[in-house]
């Protein structure tokens, strides 16, 4: 019994340890990013709360059986009781399920609501799936261009092509042309396709939709930092399935607007300006 | 029990009398250890393919196949985990024990029994040389959602085929399964005095029948968009193709819980005899079951929150599939509590049973955080959800198999198996399991999405720790292939009542159980549970 008491000691120190230096090990992410919009943000307590609360139930669960499975054994003599049914004590664990459900689904309730009120949009940008790019236009401006998979990560990613992908920066995160959103704006998406179904998903933004061939889906979004937020298609299209990244670049609505008007130029050289300005405001921010 | 003949082994003897043996068996063992063995093989092949998928994942960059047909893979590992393991292993369970477990000669309809079984190798085999046709096998994902589905190659009509001869199979055994229940019961044998083993087959089989035409009149809507020029499912001319998803889902969603209600049978007989202590709180295990099916019936659409569903669907799915974590929860405190103040040994069953509810739990618990739609926004399509229905259906469904394996074999094959290989073969599956499976709910949350080929260098480091995971519980399998075929040899001569705590007629008959039993029924007295 006490080499048992000793190696649980050196197991809960070690695992105390694990836990104390994962923060240092930056590449083994363990949970969800909180994101940059307030749905984000509720969407991420909503998650954390619930996943306190299974906890909270595993623990008791899981204890009652461990400490049954560790006392309640053949081996120790111990005469098994006959008791097979209670039905007080079973009337008891469907309520109180019961309500702890009804106390998660009131939060999950309100968010949701909010996630589908699309009204009081500032601009509309519509996204069109394609196998295997995503298309981009801005709605009532005369901007819409293809987003595709950055060149030197579509060569990496070949069959054998014999480079190495940590050597590929943003490997497989990366595109031609981002989609440039202004901060601070509420932004209605109008999702479609133009063959099969995809779906476009910016984790930092809190969801992701379907993108469906002859429909439209809709739904909103406000970035509420600038920065660069990457995501992928998440709905299995085909061979490229993999080879579709979303990047969104959230710039301060000023930069915007000059992008947005480099860009109906057709200036390209000026909405790079624009872009670079924007993120030497970021550096000078910090 | 007297109500046992001996078999004489001599009228089979050579090539033919083998083929009138297993090819032409009407008798309900012999085709229950059809099913047995076919699915085992089918485990292998399938998880072959999952060794594939998981070499492929080691590390970032393509390395191994190619992305066509990484997703031929993922997409036959999913039907033939579903549709040749899992499924036909619970029908084989079902063939040997519920006979034995009501008191009953056979199945009530044997030769039906005989050719659901016979569908059953054929249809595999021509799903499998799918991958060998112009265009490769299917790759869209096992759920065929148009228009990607669609745009397969030759394999399309043979996958079709193949999924239709399977529901056919399938319906036949649920047909089989209800009438020997309702019909052949042992006198005393109420429906209320049922092992829970039987209770929650019964109920499976109405599943079955229920969602199967379901899955075949949608398969065939694609069949017919693909070459009679209909368009159920293409904007174009009118149809849409999440009605698709729809019809999919109502089949699908039940479908999972064909796949673990007879699971939940087995823990409810195993548990209970290795507690030595009766189930605690019988006949709410059987509403439990009876409430789950009935759910299972309005919840499909939480598989598609994120395709555009109106607010109020959004609202009803969820609040319905949170539902579902009531009686589930009552089925888990229920075992708790029978093993609470037993007295217990944890001989292998035992011990794939007791990981099987710890594990089950906590696919469960995914289930729950999946059940929330604004939260599922973030982990659909995403190895969060991976996890989950890895954890459920790994640890729950085929744990629970391996359980009834290990609990029945003595009683097929008349030895005991080798207990210290059983027992081997328990922790190394129930850590590699953990090693492979646990990462991806980490994977998941981080954004890595699934049915990728390929991912970004972030995910590097728990893929490389998943695929571990995955190879070992992969070679940890074949001491299960070990074991049975030991066992099937000999080793030490199992008694009528393998188990100390065995209740139930099965272990009234003497092992092995001869070839026919109860060929005039046993009087059951007291209850039987």
């Amino acid at each position: 019994m006490n080499r048992i008491k000793r190696l649980a000691g050196r197991g809960a120190i070690a695992l105390a340890l694990l836990v104390i230096a994962s923060p240092a090990l930056a590449e083994w992410v363990l949970n969800m990013p909180e994101g940059v919009t307030s749905t984000s943000r509720e969407v991420y307590s909503l998650h954390m709360q619930i996943f306190y609360i299974v906890v909270v139930i595993g623990v008791l669960v899981f204890g009652a059986m461990i400490f049954s499975i560790v006392r309640h054994r053949k081996a120790r003599g111990v005469k098994p009781a006959q008791f097979h049914h209670s039905t007080g004590v079973e009337i008891v664990w469907t309520i109180i399920p019961f309500l702890i459900l009804v106390s998660m689904a009131v939060p999950a309730s309100t968010t949701l609501i909010d996630m589908y009120d699309t009204s009081g949009a500032d601009m509309r940008v519509k996204v069109t799936g394609y196998q295997w790019k995503w298309h981009y236009k801005y709605m009532d401006e005369d901007v819409a261009f293809y987003s595709t998979l950055a060149t030197d990560s579509n060569y990496a990613r070949r069959l054998g092509s014999g480079v190495d992908p940590t050597s590929v920066e943003n490997y497989l995160r990366e595109v031609d042309n981002r989609l440039i959103l202004p901060t601070n704006t509420r932004i209605k998406f109008l999702m479609t396709s133009n063959d099969v179904i995809h779906s476009w998903w910016v984790p930092e933004l809190g969801w992701k939709k379907d993108t469906v061939p002859g429909y439209i889906n809709e739904t909103w979004t406000e970035i509420q930092e600038p920065g660069v937020y990457r995501g992928k298609c998440a709905e299995l299209c085909g061979r490229g399935h993999g080879f579709m990244p979303v990047v969104v670049e959230a710039v301060e609505p000023e930069r915007f607007q000059e992008w947005l008007a480099a860009k109906k130029e057709g200036d390209t050289a000026a909405a790079k300006a624009a872009l670079d300005r924007a993120s030497g405001d970021a550096v000078a921010r910090r | 029990m007297t109500a046992t003949t001996e078999h004489e082994s001599e009228e089979y003897s050579g090539l033919r009398g083998f083929a009138a043996r297993w090819l032409f068996t009407t008798n309900h063992k012999d085709i229950g250890t059809l099913y047995l063995l076919w699915s085992l093989l089918m485990f292998f092949v399938g998880g072959a393919m999952a060794m594939l998928i998981r070499a492929e994942l080691f590390q970032p960059g393509m390395q191994v196949v190619d992305p066509y047909f990484y997703n031929q893979m993922i997409t036959m590992h999913a039907l033939v985990m579903i549709f040749g393991a899992v499924m036909p292993a619970f029908v084989g369970l079902a063939n040997w024990m519920v006979p034995l477990m009501i008191g009953a000669p056979d199945m009530a309809l044997p030769r039906m029994n005989n050719w659901s079984f016979w569908l059953l190798p054929f249809a595999s085999l021509m799903l499998l040389s799918t991958v060998f046709l112009p265009g490769g096998g299917p790759s869209g994902g096992w759920t065929l959602y148009p228009p990607l589905s669609l745009q397969m190659g030759d394999a399309f009509p043979f996958l079709i085929f193949s999924i239709h001869i399977l529901g056919i199979s399938s319906i036949m055994g649920a047909i089989n399964v209800i009438a020997t229940v309702l019909n052949m019961r042992a006198p005393g044998m109420s429906l209320m005095r049922m092992p829970l083993f039987v209770w929650t087959w019964l109920i499976t089989a109405y599943l079955l029948i229920a969602v199967m035409p379901v899955l075949a009149g949608g398969i065939t809507m694609l069949l017919t968009d693909q070459y009679f020029g209909t368009t159920f499912f293409s904007a174009a001319g009118g149809g849409d193709p999440v009605l698709f998803q729809h019809i999919f889902w109502f089949f699908g969603h039940p479908e999972v819980y064909i796949m673990i209600l007879p699971a939940f049978g087995i823990l409810s007989e195993i548990i209970p005899t290795f507690a030595r202590k009766p189930l605690f709180g019988y006949s709410s295990m059987v509403y439990a079951t009876a409430s789950i099916a009935f759910l299972s019936f309005i919840v499909w659409a939480h598989h598609m929150f994120t395709a555009g569903m109106p607010l109020a669907g959004e609202l009803f799915f969820m609040y319905a599939t949170m539902l579902i974590a009531v009686p589930t929860g009552v089925k888990v405190f229920n075992w708790v509590a029978t093993m609470w103040r037993g007295a217990m040994t944890f001989e292998t069953p035992m011990l794939f049973a007791v990981g099987n509810v710890i594990l089950f739990t906590i696919g469960g618990f995914s289930g729950v955080m999946l059940a929330i739609a604004p939260a599922d926004f973030q982990y659909h399509d995403t190895y969060f959800v991976v996890a989950h229905f890895h954890y459920v259906l790994v640890s729950g469904a085929v744990f629970s198999i391996i359980a009834a394996v290990y609990y029945w074999l003595p009683k097929w094959t008349g030895h005991m198996y080798n207990e210290s290989v059983g027992k081997t073969h328990f922790w190394l599956s129930v850590i590699f399991l953990n090693v492979l499976f646990f990462p991806q709910h980490f994977l998941g949350l981080a954004g890595m999405n699934r049915r990728i080929p390929d991912y970004a260098v972030q995910f590097a480091d728990w893929n490389m720790v998943s695929s571990l995971g995955g190879f070992g519980f992969g070679v940890s399998q074949l001491l299960f292939l070990y074991v049975i075929i030991r066992c099937m040899r000999g080793g030490k001569r199992a008694e009528a009542r393998a188990w100390e705590g065995a209740k139930g007629l099965e272990w009234e008959v003497p092992s092995p159980a001869p070839h026919h039993t109860f060929d005039t029924p046993p009087r059951i007295e007291t209850a039987g549970h």
